[in-house]
């Protein structure tokens, strides 16, 4: 076998590998469809989507996850709302702020809130925040909307601060040459010129975050409650949809209608999370600051 | 007129200090509510960690004793994380990196293993159930466990390899190639080597994630309580982040069992924040000492 032929066999073993990811994805869809979609024999899509009962093992049962869509949403709207301004500020703080120093440990320390496991972070919301937080607010329980969207913003926080860092480190130096040199302050420059200029990448970070917060599991199954209902207040319990799965997939019998109902609520959080992910990566794309000339 | 100049100057100036206190303000909450959490876990946990605690097994129902085969457990998937994610990464940040040509293929790649990056970790689940367990019949075992955290953790390790392969020197590739070796030669011999530390470092991050994983291994590797340990890849098996949410959540004597919980708890925050920290200082050590 000559040297071209060789290296042109290598090159494909190497497509094939990175082609490895992308069947991954199609296996996932073939997988959550596969199991999932036998219970749109028995529910209609519409019927599973916005029914407001959640009862899958009462007879007859009831499959309408609207309750732990809205409590999806809920727990991860209060979560980016504490996530935002902290993550951004503090990527403010790192990239335009800091000294050295502190930049360095900062850094290390955002990563290693990002490497905490979300079992310990579920278990600290549950041992530590909720009894405080039941005693002192005279609560039925502290297992709701607020500890939860707490805890998912801790582990929202690294994901937004890290890229928003990025974004902001991405900003070209003359740009705030020229603010300096018209006499604006820091905090104006900052303001007025570095975060237009790296708003694009900000929102990614946000889009990527609350895709985070969306998925993640342990937290909202040990934290949130799980109650479904829609909820009255920011202290009712809720069960988003992760939560459900993982709870009830231990106990259903194999192919059951609430076994395929778990899956089918997968295809639901599959979506959403990858409408995120596609939003995201549309809009570091298509709103990429490339030179001066589109501020 | 200059009065008002002044004021307005000061009035400017006001604004960036309070400005900065926030952001201060910000990136102090965020540590201190690292630091908190870390010395709960500790101040917790430290009474109840002893030799027999790390290499006994459970007792009583597990009220007491240790949780030697959930480390263990943790230890198999882990490797077997590695052992999935690792080739695979590295083969497939080669190929972005060195053989690619910019281009819809590329892409099309892309889009895919950011896509995967965000699939939510109870979906890697169902999708381990749904695949491994069921459609190949492996059975809720370590190799279904292994395969779906080495999925899971396959994204993070393509982008650390790309970062690092990216960072070794054009320069380096176009020495090599004009002395007439081959491309994949360079690759092996000249690209790769530089580019290993960095490819290892990065990965490290995504084995402190597959460690510490609940939700993926739930319905496709980890059990409740096994008397024995695992005989062969197709065993169930303990692990730690599983025994944490087990013991908090459905153990039989909850309240009773804190120590061991919190005990626990530390034992897998030490391994994952150990492992990260690892990556870290040698990264941190690697950048200082860069020959280019």
């Amino acid at each position: 076998m000559n040297r071209q032929t060789k290296e042109i066999i290598i090159k494909y073993i190497f497509l094939l590998f990175s082609l490895v990811s992308v069947v991954v994805l199609g296996l996932i869809v073939f997988s959550l469809f596969r199991e999932g979609l036998p219970i749109f024999g028995k529910v209609s899509v519409k019927d599973f989507l916005f029914g407001m009962e959640w009862y899958p093992t009462y007879d007859p049962p009831s499959f309408g996850i609207f309750p732990l869509i809205v409590g999806s949403l809920v727990v991860t709207l209060l979560a980016t709302l504490i996530a935002v301004p902290l993550g951004v500020m503090a990527a403010i703080y790192i990239s335009e702020i800091a000294p050295q120093a502190i930049k360095e440990t900062l850094k290390s320390v955002i990563e290693l809130l990002a490497g905490l496991p979300s079992v310990v972070l579920g278990f600290f919301g549950m041992v530590i925040i909720a009894p405080w937080m039941q005693e002192t607010f005279d609560l039925p329980t502290g297992l709701n909307i607020v500890n939860a969207s707490v805890i998912l913003a801790i582990m929202a926080i690294p994901t937004i601060s890290s890229i928003s860092e990025d974004a902001l480190y991405a900003v070209p130096r003359e740009f705030k040459e020229a603010s300096y040199a018209l006499g604006a302050t820091k905090f104006e420059t900052i303001i007025n010129v570095i975060l237009p200029a790296a708003i694009s990448g900000i929102s990614t970070a946000v889009m990527l975050g609350m895709a985070r917060a969306i998925g993640e599991t342990m937290v909202v199954l040990m934290v949130a409650g799980g109650a479904a209902a829609i909820p009255e207040s920011l202290f009712d319990s809720v069960r988003p949809m992760p939560a459900s799965i993982a709870a009830e997939m231990g106990e259903t019998p194999y192919r059951s209608a609430h076994y395929s109902s778990l899956f089918a609520i997968g295809i639901v959080l599959f979506c959403l999370t990858l409408a995120f992910n596609l939003i995201a990566d549309y809009v570091s794309h298509k709103f990429r600051q490339i030179g001066s000339g589109t501020l | 007129m200059q009065s008002s100049k002044n004021n307005s100057m000061k009035w400017r100036y006001l604004k960036q200090h309070v400005f900065f206190g926030i952001v201060r303000a910000s990136a102090l909450i965020i540590t201190l509510t690292l630091g908190g959490i870390i010395f709960y876990i500790v101040y917790n946990g430290i009474g109840a960690i002893s030799w027999d605690f790390i290499t006994k097994p459970p007792t009583h129902s597990m009220t007491q004793g240790g949780i030697m085969p959930a480390i263990l457990g943790t230890i198999y998937l882990t490797v077997g994380a590695i052992a999935i994610g690792l080739p695979l990464g590295i083969a497939s940040a080669i190929y972005l990196t060195e053989y690619a040509k910019q281009g819809r293929v590329i892409r099309f790649l892309k889009v895919g293993i950011n896509c995967l990056a965000g699939v939510p970790s109870v979906v890697f689940g169902l999708f381990g159930l749904g695949f491994f367990v069921i459609f190949l019949k492996f059975g809720s075992s370590i190799l279904s466990g292994s395969l779906t955290l080495g999925f899971l953790i396959l994204p993070t390790i393509i982008g650390a390899s790309e970062e690092a392969l990216k960072s070794v020197p054009q320069t380096f590739r176009e020495a090599s190639l004009s002395l007439g070796v081959s491309k994949w030669q360079t690759t092996y011999r000249i690209v790769l080597p530089n580019a290993m530390p960095g490819i290892l470092t990065g990965s490290i991050l995504g084995i402190g994630r597959a460690a510490g994983e609940t939700a993926p291994i739930m319905f496709t590797a980890a059990a409740y309580f096994t008397a024995k340990l695992p005989g062969s890849i197709f065993d169930e098996v303990m692990a730690l982040p599983y025994h944490i949410y087990v013991l908090a959540t459905a153990g039989t004597n909850i309240e009773a069992t804190r120590p061991i919980q919190f005990g626990t708890v530390l034992v897998l925050v030490a391994v994952v924040l150990g492992i990260d920290l690892i990556a870290i200082i040698i990264r941190s050590y690697m950048r200082r000492n860069k020959r280019w």
